[in-house]
């Protein structure tokens, strides 16, 4: 549950004094991600989202490679494959 | 097929596992905390990748498995005879409480949903006034931030037909109680990643001074968690103790201090009961009593249940690192993932699931 999925935030709204919610993007899928914790994120940051709510902001070259891992997820992986 | 990903590229893998290699001379037991850890390694077999001089014991870090049978109880309690929403996270809905659980209780008409955070059950709650909703709030401090976000967001919002039935844990309380046990095997921690993202490294420093073990921030993909055992090992191969970061491109030494005031004007730490492990002081948080009027058992009177676990569940243990799942008894027999015994077989980062799944053990 301590499940936590990277997405680039494509805009960002006040919701009440101090609190933020923004539209994110996990590789295609949007999501409202509350912005609350990470108040200095901008549109085209990457944030680390788990149930819900932002936990960080990423570097971005991070951000990208787990995404790819995303786009991939439906594909098992052998990992014996490529150490034999 | 492209594996842009380099956390899980399997050159940059043996690399890893090929330095842990060098690095290993001695027997070293390990233990990673996380219960999405653990997932990692049964699903890519990452044990078997490791020099056969370490062992790696699974720890306690699934929030959904600790839940005492109590609060499952009192959720099912809530929701049958309080006539609430009784909202929660998928994986609580299987977990077996005394008698039966809270899907059982919808199949016999109590209103149940699956939520994917607690700020939709909010929104439940400002979408139902005339009715009381319970958010079932289990979780580690990476959750913390999102249940007191719900409280703060019920309370602007004055929504006192919002409450939480709050189950919530915290790792160095549980890690303590492993480790000042005389006979504890665990020589080396791997600490929950997206736990310390939160919290950051620093509350760890006197655990690995008091108890001389390293403990290394590490993270869930393949390379991050050999990455994880190749420094705890360095460590303990030149007798060093330290707290070190190996996921630092996400976990800062402070965590993050937004989330981290949320937490506290939210919550306060208080004693909690751990399923197996028993009652720890201080390792859970309790909602502060500013927004008692939040907290769903001083909102509901909720009469005293004598709880029971399947006395058949080893989880206490394997929550421990004392056993494994292939040492219980009913693991694949009466114990599946259709028919759960307890909560460690029902949880996506519950290790009877992830041993069942990767299709573990002979039986
Ligand atoms: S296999 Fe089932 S009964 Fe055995 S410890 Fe795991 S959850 Fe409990």
């Amino acid at each position: 549950m301590c499940l936590a999925v990277p997405g680039r935030i494509r805009d960002v709204k006040p919701v009440q004094e101090w609190m933020y919610s923004g539209t994110v993007d996990f590789g295609g899928v949007l999501r409202e991600v509350n912005l609350s914790c990470v108040p200095e994120a901008v549109p085209g940051d990457y944030v680390l989202v788990h149930v819900g709510v932002a936990i960080s902001i990423l570097p971005e070259e991070e951000a990208i490679q787990c995404l790819a891992e995303l786009e991939h997820a439906g594909v098992e992986f052998e990992y014996e494959e490529g150490l034999e | 097929m492209k594996y842009k990903d380099i956390y899980q590229k399997p050159e940059l893998v043996k690399a890893v596992a090929e330095a842990l290699h060098r690095t290993t001379t001695k027997n070293w037991t390990l233990m990673e905390v996380c219960g999405g850890q653990t997932h990692s390694i049964v699903k890519y077999g990452l044990d078997a990748l490791l020099p056969p001089q370490i062992t790696l014991l699974h720890g306690p870090g699934c929030p959904v498995c600790v839940t005492p049978v109590e609060k499952i109880d009192r959720a099912i309690a809530l929701a049958k005879d309080h006539n609430v929403i009784l909202c929660s996270f998928g994986d609580m809905l299987r977990v077996p409480g005394t008698k039966g659980d809270l899907l059982a209780a919808r199949s016999e008409g109590a209103d149940v949903r699956v939520v994917y955070s607690p700020l939709d059950a909010v929104k439940i709650a400002e979408n139902n006034l005339q009715r009381e909703v319970v958010f079932f709030a289990v979780g580690f401090e990476t959750t913390a931030p999102a249940n007191a976000l719900a409280i703060l967001q019920a309370y602007r919002r004055e929504l006192l037909n919002f409450s939480l039935l709050v189950s919530h844990v915290m790792v160095p309380p549980v890690l303590q109680a492993l480790l000042k046990e005389p006979d504890c095997k665990v020589q080396g921690i791997l600490a929950a990643g997206h736990v310390c993202t939160v919290m950051g490294t620093r509350m760890y420093e006197p655990l690995a001074e008091r108890y001389q073990v390293p403990i290394v921030v590490t993270g869930f993909e393949p390379v991050d968690i050999l990455y994880g055992v190749q420094m705890c090992v360095r460590q303990l191969e030149e007798g060093r103790h330290e707290v070190e970061n190996a996921y630092p491109r996400v976990v800062k030494e402070d965590g993050n201090l937004h989330a981290r005031y949320m937490v506290q004007q939210v919550f306060e730490t208080e004693q909690r009961v751990w399923r197996g492990i028993g009652a720890l002081p201080g390792s859970g948080l309790g909602i502060r009593k500013e927004y008692a009027a939040f907290d769903a058992e001083k909102r509901f009177c909720l009469q005293e249940i004598h709880s029971e676990e399947c006395p058949d569940c080893i989880s206490g243990l394997i929550l421990q690192g004392r056993a494994s799942p292939v040492d219980c008894p009913v693991y694949k027999i009466q114990c599946t993932p259709d028919h759960p015994l307890g909560a460690p077989m029902v949880s996506s980062e519950g290790v009877c699931a992830a041993y069942y799944q990767y299709g573990r053990g002979a039986k």
